[in-house]
């Protein structure tokens, strides 16, 4: 190399580093997708903390019903996040809830089977329809979008019908006595932790029923999945080779096949995910309300992605956490109980639930240019 | 053992009645670089495709190492050692240097069933290997979106070394960049050759091939124009023997031809 050519390359070297000490700060922080839901869900608290500090909404009680409301959509949105940075869509969630809710409650009331197969079976179906889900879209190449919407009408078109052939009805309850004693429901129906707000409320701490037992008993099934599932799947995003797959086959499906990333089993697998995570939705809700509606789970594919959007996935993909959605979640879960104990009308939940995605989408755009403008 | 590293006789491709290529003739030894120029719809495409495993020839043999292969898939060519570049590169700009770097081929760490991707050394390794070739990766978890095109196109090519390269086939490298990120690349290619890589260069940018090729196959038309050493040819003849040069000399006369009109 000659000295030339080298004194050059020293000048640009010293110009660059310059010019990226004065961002390298903030840019370290926008490098992260879940800033922003970070950021969104400290300021709900303090909103909350302001407004509502003395209604009772940050009791025990209040905040396992909210945190309660934020898990079970944190469920389904981190699952939704997951194929959002795999670069598709799953519009068929929520009638898969519905589906997975009929799917436990028709063979256990009405064929008598035990409750433990019928969730098992539930299951194998959610992995048959997400594998069909993601056959279809890597098969064909279609957009997931269109693929998925055909499927939201078939299961729940195929929910309401096959459950009035069999039963009659679009409800089919008396679930709850089955729990008790099945080797397999008390994952999804269990309070668990309950010594301590017995112990709590042995000491006044918290707030007691007039019979001397606390308000709140114990954390639900839903907040536990919630925090297992937010664990797991932000340790295979960062840590694992299938992690760095799903980054790869949503950033540029191309050059991912191009260097050997299996982009068509990546892609599948996270469909089965989310009619997976939708049948934990679906489980624990069935269980703890004792009866499947055929009709649960309506628009819940929306908010999942609108968490999801709201938690730092783009929606061209490659980029997104899933502890982003986890926060999108629990701002959504906070103020829709939240507004409850403030005197505002809950009918604008939506609006605030629109607004919010708004912001999150124009600010991701941003980051994203960011990201990848070159220098 | 032969000398050649590999070699490619008599190659032909057909699509239908379309005559691709016919009759490819060439050959690389171990520290050089070829140059492969051509115009447009010279072949230059179908010749990388074929290189690259993803055509299988109509006749002819390519021969690897002395022995004579057929590549199935791509995954046979690069497992023989051939590694090609493509223009799109293969990055994804979102993603950072270091999970570009090992994108499909990360390294894992941990006991059985609970492996890990192991990204300190992932990221001590990418950043070792950028600055090899002068590029000072700061941080190795910044996203390639950041980085300059003669930088990404370093990064792949790299990679591609990294992970076992014997024959570099690199299309257009330096198409999209200007004249100093071209440098920094080409500089980088003669880099890799000196260790004894053998390179193949597509370009149709005559300047580029030049100072950096020491044998020079022009395609036209599907078909070898000859392979010929740097000492028997000039850069002028090169360019005339694309199908541009003749094409370029008659614009002169025709440019020529209209400056004078409007004088008269």
């Amino acid at each position: 190399m000659s000295t030339k050519s080298k004194s050059i390359e020293t000048k640009t070297d010293f110009n660059q580093d310059e010019r990226l000490k004065k961002v390298s700060k903030l840019r370290l922080l926008l490098n992260r997708p879940e800033l922003g839901a970070l950021g969104g869900a400290i300021l709900v608290f303090i909103f909350f903390g302001i407004v509502a500090g003395d209604t009772g909404m940050f009791s025990a009680y209040g905040v396992l019903n909210f945190l309660d409301v934020s898990a079970n959509l944190g469920i389904i949105a981190i699952a939704a996040a997951m194929l959002m940075i795999g670069g598709e869509f799953d519009l068929s969630i929520g009638s898969m809830i519905g589906f997975a809710g009929i799917c436990i409650a028709i063979p256990a009331i009405y064929w008598g089977w035990p409750l433990w197969m019928s969730i098992i079976f539930a299951f194998s179906m959610a992995v048959l329809v997400g594998y069909f889900n993601g056959i279809l879209v890597v098969r064909t190449g279609l957009p997931s979008f269109i693929v998925t919407l055909a499927m939201l009408f078939i299961l729940r078109g195929a929910t309401l019908a096959i459950t009035r052939l069999i039963t009659g009805r679009t409800q089919v309850p008396g679930l709850r006595v089955l729990i008790e004693d099945d080797p397999l429901a008390w994952i999804f129906a269990t309070d668990t932790f309950k010594w301590v707000f017995t112990w709590l409320g042995s000491m006044n701490l918290i707030a007691l029923r007039t019979d001397g037992t606390p308000l709140a008993t114990g954390i639900p099934p839903s907040v536990i999945w919630f925090i297992a599932l937010a664990i797991i799947t932000t340790w295979i995003l960062m840590k694992t080779r299938y992690g760095n797959w799903i980054f790869a086959s949503g950033g540029d499906k191309n050059g991912a096949n191009n260097v050997g990333v299996p982009v068509g089993r990546v892609k599948i697998s996270l469909f089965i995910g989310t009619a997976v995570a939708a049948t934990i939705f679906a489980t624990i809700q069935v269980l703890d309300a004792g009866s499947a509606d055929t009709m649960r789970g309506t628009l819940k594919e929306l908010e999942a992605i609108a968490a999801a959007v709201v938690g730092g996935c783009l929606l061209t993909g490659g980029y997104g956490s899933a502890i982003g959605a986890a926060f999108g979640a629990l701002i959504f879960g906070t103020v829709s109980m939240g507004i409850f104990y403030t005197d505002v009308d809950t009918d604008w939940f939506k609006v605030f639930l629109g607004a919010m995605m708004l912001i999150a989408v124009i600010f991701n755009n941003y980051i994203r240019r960011k990201v990848t403008e070159s220098k | 053992m032969s000398d050649y590293l590999i070699q490619f006789n008599n190659i032909s491709k057909f699509f239908g009645k379309v005559i691709a290529l016919k009759d490819v003739t060439m050959k690389l030894k171990k520290g050089e670089i070829m140059c492969l120029l051509g115009d447009n719809g010279a072949g230059k495409s179908t010749l990388i495709k074929t290189l690259a495993g993803v055509h299988r020839p109509d006749e002819g043999e390519i021969i690897v190492e002395g022995k004579k292969t057929i590549f199935d898939s791509p995954k046979d060519a690069l497992d023989m050692g051939i590694a090609t570049v493509y223009q799109d590169l293969a990055l994804v700009s979102l993603m950072s240097v270091t999970r570009n770097f090992f994108m499909g081929r990360e390294p894992m760490k941990g006991p059985p069933f609970f492996k890990t991707f192991d990204i300190e050394k992932a990221n001590k390794i990418a950043a070792e290997r950028m600055g090899q070739i002068g590029i000072d990766v700061r941080d190795p978890s910044q996203a390639v979106g950041t980085m300059s095109g003669g930088e990404r196109q370093c990064l792949a090519i790299s990679r591609a070394i990294y992970f076992g390269a014997k024959v570099l086939v690199l299309d257009e490298p330096t198409s999209a960049l200007g004249v100093h990120q071209a440098s920094v690349v080409l500089k980088y290619i003669v880099k890799a050759a000196s260790q004894g890589l053998a390179v193949i260069l597509i370009t149709h940018n005559v300047h580029h091939a030049y100072p950096v090729g020491n044998s020079f196959t022009v395609l036209n038309r599907g078909k070898s124009l000859g392979t010929y050493e740097k000492k028997d040819i000039s850069r002028e003849k090169l360019l005339s023997m694309m199908a541009g040069g003749e094409e370029l000399n008659k614009l002169e006369v025709e440019l020529r031809e209209m400056n004078r009109s409007p004088a008269n």
